[in-house]
């Protein structure tokens, strides 16, 4: 059910066993119910939803923090899912062999359904998709910032599955646990289809790292390029986040950027010695005290420049996206053009068949 | 992506129909045939997948996917039997990626450039028209494997087929500009529909024999489209015998570089 | 992509594509889930997208669509109003009834 060429029967621990979880406590939240309306005071009914770990529904009353918060963050993550479908579409046409490029080609495809499941979610907050699309193309609404890196060699493939893909789990999985329904819902359908990503990428690693030596040189340097990207991925460190505090309250968030980060590496130490490849962090090390190995902060100066737009492909991959965008109008205009006349011809024959 | 060349001139026009140097129905002839139908469905993969992250519309890229993915699939399945059959030990990757184009027998339609969305749908409907019917005569065919592999791929071409009818009536009747982009396109892809339903004697399912299927399904779909066939007598060919377009090349050169570049590895 | 040097359209000249909400019959025997929602400019275009946006792995035996507009929801402010007479007529519920000791089938 999780890919094509794996193993469906792996639920027994690690991200998957959270996400299913994550599920079963939606379903068991949904069983206990809840009576009573909105009625006089909305807010505290919202307070209420929220403390007793319920989820809150399009059509409910919530702060119109809340809801912008959500719609922010939700596109954000839709926006992330279809940008970040270039720097690996840029290797399918090239895929050194077809099962790879079947994989591959699969995976990006499942990223722009993530897209799209995540502006559904938005949708229900009362945007439309269109403008979501028109602030990406505008420049006023992000994407994760690691898609502006290039890919530049095969390697990177499996290094996004397993870094790239690998820290978006642990970014995600806890928003399965979202208070808001249906960003919840869209959370632990793509948590599931995200395990084949982490996994092929790690498979694609695996078969470098134990290959030739120019096979394990480029596993070797593309891991180096990725590394730090990857941990920026989890945001600025704690005492600089500004949105934390209140996501944390509204169980929007559930774990704070540092101890996500933390997490993800704890992960990665033992996944990389399997692999028998080098995390580029000679500080990387045990703390047995703190029980959690300590490590070299990626650098959130160059984080803070990419995010600007200063990233190396910050631009070409805006460029991409506006100009399918622009290319595609015509076809989309056509789609509309021919509705509305089937709509026409419909309404007319209708009339036709009430006048006889 | 590709930046159209002007029109090919017709280098690979044939006077006489393709001599083959078996006798029917001999083994060479059948993997003949055989690679004829995977490096039609590789090349098509090949050529859809370059649309992945450049579609029209979000959706578009799913399903422009899709359609790649079950063309691949069908390629692996059609490249190991051929492997099998010629018993050199060739795998699907080494056929793939091992190949030079004068080695490659895929028709000139799945080859030339996507264009735009237009002439990616005619280059589609054309393929999926002669698939459909030819997938389906192959499900019932003596050979078992083949039979098998027509069995699964005629639904996945019946999708295809679906698909690019859909889009081809809402390009051509849709508005001004998407109607002449679609006729455009279809008079540039048709000639190249001569080729597929070229008669074969000696191959399992004579292509000759899908004339009545694919005429069938692609006119109903250009008349509802308000879309007319050209008239021409010019027919390129030669796909099947190796001598290909000048695009071929450059398509295997993007998709065999890396392979190539690691004699010997694994990937 | 497109190998046409004329200008197209402008992105803001068609009119955006409807909503329509997709449910799923995940297996024979099963009624119709909603699992979201699409853009399509038409009801056959859409079952289309629904098919490959979310049955890619074999999520469903049936797909309807339909469109969003065409929707009418209760409100949740009238959720008292609308659920709760259902509340008290536990005698819709089989669990209400005490079988006598003996009485198979029932
Ligand atoms: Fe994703
Ligand atoms: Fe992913």
């Amino acid at each position: 059910m999780y890919g094509n060429d794996f193993p469906a029967d792996d639920t027994s621990g690690g991200l998957l066993g959270e996400v299913e979880a994550a599920e079963t406590a939606l379903r068991e939240a949904a069983e206990r119910g809840r009576r009573g309306a909105a009625g006089v005071n909305p807010a505290a009914y919202f307070a209420e939803v929220i403390a007793a770990d319920q989820k809150v529904e399009p059509r409910d009353w919530m702060p119109e923090a809340y809801r912008a918060t959500l719609i922010r963050q939700i596109a954000q993550h839709a926006h992330s899912e279809i940008i970040g479908m270039q720097p690996e579409g840029n290797w399918i046409t090239r895929a050194p062999s077809l099962r790879r490029k079947a994989i591959l080609l699969a995976k990006v495809q499942d990223e722009a359904g993530h897209g799209l499941y995540l502006y559904a979610a938005a949708e229900t907050l009362g945007v439309s998709r269109d403008e979501l699309v028109d602030l990406l193309l505008a420049g006023r609404q992000k994407y994760s910032s690691i898609f502006n890196y290039p890919t530049l060699s095969w390697a990177d493939m499996g290094t996004i599955g397993w870094l790239v893909d690998g820290a978006a789990i642990v970014n995600q999985v806890p928003l399965c646990r979202c208070s808001y329904g249906p960003y919840a819902r869209a959370m632990i359908r793509i948590c599931k289809e995200e395990s084949f990503h982490q996994r092929q990428g790690y498979e694609i690693l695996h078969t470098l790292a134990h290959g030739t030596p120019a096979q394990r040189e480029m596993a070797q340097d593309s891991v180096n390029r990725w590394w730090y990207p990857s941990l920026a991925m989890f945001g600025p460190p704690d005492t600089d986040s500004t949105h934390s505090a209140q996501s944390m309250d509204w169980k929007i968030k559930r774990f704070s950027n540092d101890e996500l980060r933390q997490r993800f590496v704890d992960m990665c130490v033992g996944q990389a010695e399997v692999l028998g490849l080098a995390l580029p962090d000679p500080a990387l090390c045990w703390n047995e005290e703190r029980g959690a190995y300590d490590f070299t902060q990626p650098d959130y100066g160059e984080l803070m420049q990419v995010i600007k737009g200063a990233g190396p492909c910050n631009r070409q991959r805006m460029e991409h996206r506006r100009r399918a965008h622009r290319e595609g109008a015509w076809v989309r205009a056509a789609a509309a053009a021919y509705a509305a006349k089937q709509a026409n011809q419909k309404e007319q024959a209708n009339q036709k068949e009430k006048a006889a | 992506m590709t930046a159209h060349a002007e029109q090919t001139t017709p280098l690979a026009v044939q006077a006489t129909p393709p001599t083959r140097q078996a006798a029917p129905g001999t083994v060479t002839n059948r993997v003949g045939f055989v690679l004829g139908l995977a490096d039609d469905a590789l090349v098509a993969a090949q050529r859809l997948a370059q649309w992945c992250t450049h579609g029209p519309e979000m959706e578009e890229d799913i399903a422009l996917s899709n359609i790649a993915l079950d063309q691949l699939g069908a390629a692996r399945l059609l490249l190991t039997y051929a492997g099998e059959m010629e018993g050199a030990g060739r795998d699907e990757d080494a056929l793939a990626y091992q190949r030079d184009d004068r080695e490659f027998r895929n028709c000139l339609l799945v080859e030339l450039p996507n264009g735009d969305f237009a002439v990616t749908m005619a280059k589609l409907l054309f393929l999926a028209a002669y698939q459909v019917p030819l997938y389906t005569a192959l499900a019932g065919c003596g050979d078992e494997r083949l039979a098998a592999i027509g069995a699964k791929a005629r639904k996945e071409s019946a999708y295809h087929l679906d698909h690019a009818s859909l889009w081809v009536r809402r390009l051509g009747d849709g508005t001004d500009e998407s109607h002449r982009r679609m006729q455009a396109a279809v008079d540039e892809v048709w000639p190249y529909t001569h080729e597929l339903l070229a008669p074969d004697p000696t191959a399992p399912v004579d292509p000759a024999t899908l004339r009545v299927d694919f005429d069938s399904a692609v006119s109903g779909v250009l008349a509802e489209a308000t879309l007319t066939v050209p008239e021409t007598s010019w027919t390129p060919d030669g796909g099947r015998n190796g001598v290909h377009t000048e695009h071929l090349s450059y398509l295997l050169a993007e998709l065999q570089v890396l392979h190539r570049a690691h004699p010997g590895a694994s990937w | 992509m497109s190998t046409h040097s004329e200008p197209t359209g402008q992105s803001g000249g068609a009119p955006p594509a409807p909503l329509w909400e997709v449910f799923v019959r995940a297996r024979r025997g099963l009624a119709h889930t909603h699992v979201g929602s699409l853009h399509a400019a038409d009801a056959e275009l859409a079952l289309r997208n629904a098919r490959d946006l979310y049955t890619r792995r074999q999520e469903g035996v049936s797909i309807w669509v339909l469109p969003t507009a065409a929707i009418t929801a209760s409100s949740p402010d009238e959720k008292d109003a609308f659920f709760d007479p259902a509340a008290d007529k536990v005698y819709r519920h089989p669990t209400f009834y005490e079988v006598p000791e003996g009485a198979a089938h029932l």
